[in-house]
């Protein structure tokens, strides 16, 4: 967290301290539990998982299941494996988190530096549209989709990542240019340069860590999304975690729990990646913009 | 000077112009598609939207249905523990990891790492896990403790409380960070100055420490309130909905209500309930919060 920030003044005494360790590495195994599982079980037989030893290390270590569910497991109908669907992913994850970050840009930039009237309100519907129950949303956007030609392709679902996207984008963009000085953008104004000149050669080259914060916050959440692609995707434009929930809950044949294992690290590698790459600029940009919550 | 006049004029129009097809977007795809399924919970749309009103009749079905039932009584159960454990595990660890913890970046990295995942991916580790046939069960009974049980994932009254659990993982993490930031922020000379008077530690935390966590008492409840609500695919991966209905929550009530029974009346019925408690919730909070920084 921001290093500026100190840890509390309150002491403790030395058997309170093993105590307080014990129980932070007790919780720590709890977190690393299911990862664990995962991982290991990945990379072993079938045969040893169902003989009783999920917690224990692989005896024969295989990869097999990783590159059967990567590309030949069956997935729906098709003996696919999980690569097309992760394109999929790729597809509406992409041009989602690009054109929705950059809306949030644009308007986090009008909010706080041309306020008009009635802006706080406007702010308000955008905000409120972040924390509606999607369900509320879910027939009249199949209806949309369809009259627009779109349904059940990735550019439909990207559309509709982008549409309940940018609350959030304009959330973050508009608390960070908030404590931007007003000041800058004045003078600016004085020596005659333009709405996107201001936009383009003052607040955007100093807008590095907030837009590390809406990418990341879009791109795992777009990516984790289930709901809108298990009612929006047809079987051509599936994302992952659709695919990956098929996979698991398919009932016909042995279950392989080494390759839904597998299916399941694929799927979360992207975002865990991202996560560990880039997870303190998250933390210290959401404090730069002071985002409550 | 009829040109400088434009100019000056699209400098003042530029700005609602930009802003203007995010503000259409919202407006159409969450207010008018809010109106638009409220406005078909009123009528009798089955497998496809349908125009003929029908009053109230949607939504007094959808109270005598058991389903309807069984789904609110699991999301009180859900969202009580879930809310209630998430912000105790959360307020500990963010306390404990404040005590000049040696390795707190790593910890820190350890309990915050699930809120990456997706919960299609928690749901299905979890499944396996805490399946009885290969999971915890047989492990332990393979390690020689022979009458361990652990099947509540298949039982109809446990199901719902291993849904909390796996959400629980998932979301803890997130809450300490939120109260971690809290406890940084406050002012260290007011706990030195307590301490010279001879607090002890626990009332520090009491009667000082806790009560300045208000704010992030009030995050933490409005969001996990918020996913509470929304839970749908942590269900789907985890049991399905099953055994039986036993862990069905409004969420997956109205998606199989809408897509799989052709009920779409019913299932808007219940989606504009679930907007109303969430707005209920929702609105107080973003109205306080945007009064206070104006």
């Amino acid at each position: 967290m921001a290093d500026a920030m100190q840890d509390t003044a309150v002491r403790t005494s030395r058997t309170v301290r093993i105590l307080i360790y014990l129980i932070l590495l007790l919780f720590g195994l709890f977190y690393l539990l299911p990862l664990y599982v995962m991982l290991i079980n990945s990379v072993k037989p079938l045969n040893e998982i169902t003989g009783g030893g999920m917690m224990n290390l692989p005896q024969a270590l295989t990869f097999a299941p990783w590159a059967k569910a990567w590309s030949s497991a069956q997935i729906g109908v098709d003996p696919t494996g999980l690569s097309p669907y992760f394109w999929n992913s790729i597809k509406v994850v992409v041009p989602a988190v690009v054109i929705s970050t950059i809306l949030g840009a644009i308007n986090g930039y009008v909010l706080t530096k041309w306020r008009f009237k009635y802006d706080k309100i406007l702010f308000g519907l955008m905000l409120f549209a972040c924390f509606i129950p999607f369900q509320i949303v879910l027939i009249p956007m199949a209806r949309m989709l369809g009259l627009m030609g779109i349904a059940g392709t990735t550019s439909g679902l990207a559309l509709v990542h982008i549409v309940y996207g940018i609350g959030f984008t304009t959330l973050y963009f508009r608390n960070y240019y908030a404590v931007f000085p007003t000041e800058l953008v004045r003078a600016a104004q004085i020596d005659g340069a333009g709405f996107f000149q201001i936009f383009w050669r003052i607040l955007l080259p100093s807008s590095g860590p907030i837009a590390v914060v809406s990418i990341i916050w879009q791109f795992t959440n777009i990516w984790n999304d289930f709901l809108f692609g298990a009612s929006f995707a047809d079987a051509t434009s599936q994302p992952m975690t659709v695919a990956l929930n098929n996979l698991v809950q398919s009932s016909h044949g042995v279950k392989e729990y080494n390759v839904h294992f597998a299916g399941a690290i694929i799927a979360a590698l992207p975002t865990l990646l991202v996560y560990v790459v880039a997870g303190r600029y998250f933390v210290r940009g959401l404090m730069a913009g002071s985002v409550k919550g | 000077m009829s040109n400088v006049d434009f100019k000056t004029r699209l400098q003042n129009w530029l700005p609602k112009l930009v802003l203007s097809p995010s503000l259409v977007l919202v407006l159409v795809f969450v207010y008018g598609f809010i109106a638009f399924s409220v406005y078909l919970s009123f009528t009798d749309s089955r497998l496809l939207p349908s125009y003929g009103l029908v009053g109230w009749e949607n939504y007094s079905k959808l109270w005598r249905l058991s389903h309807w039932k069984t789904s609110l009584t699991n999301m009180g159960i859900f969202s009580v523990l879930y809310i209630g454990i998430c912000t105790c595990i959360g307020l500990c660890l963010a306390i404990f990891l404040d005590q000049k913890i040696r390795a707190e970046g790593v910890l820190r990295t350890i309990y915050l790492y699930p809120m990456a995942l997706s919960f299609i991916v928690t749901g299905t580790a979890w499944k396996w896990f805490l399946d009885p046939s290969i999971g915890l069960e047989n492990v332990l009974q393979s390690w020689g403790w022979a009458s361990f049980e652990f099947d509540w994932i298949k039982d109809r009254d446990y199901a719902i409380y291993t849904v909390v659990l796996a959400a629980v993982w998932q979301t803890s993490g997130f809450v300490m960070a939120m109260f971690l930031a809290g406890l940084r922020g406050i002012d260290n000379e007011i706990l030195k100055a307590a301490q010279m008077d001879g607090a002890s530690n626990w009332n520090l935390y009491r009667r000082i420490i806790i009560p300045q966590l208000r704010p992030a008492f009030l995050s933490a409840f409005v969001i996990l309130s918020h996913l509470a609500i929304k839970t749908f695919d942590l269900v789907i991966a985890l049991t399905g909905g099953g055994p039986g209905r036993a862990t069905e929550l409004p969420a997956t009530f109205m998606y199989s209500y809408t897509f799989s029974r052709n009920q779409m009346g019913i299932g808007a019925a219940s989606a504009t309930i679930m907007l109303m408690t969430i707005a209920a919730i929702m609105i107080p909070y973003l109205y306080a919060e945007l009064r206070e920084k104006n």
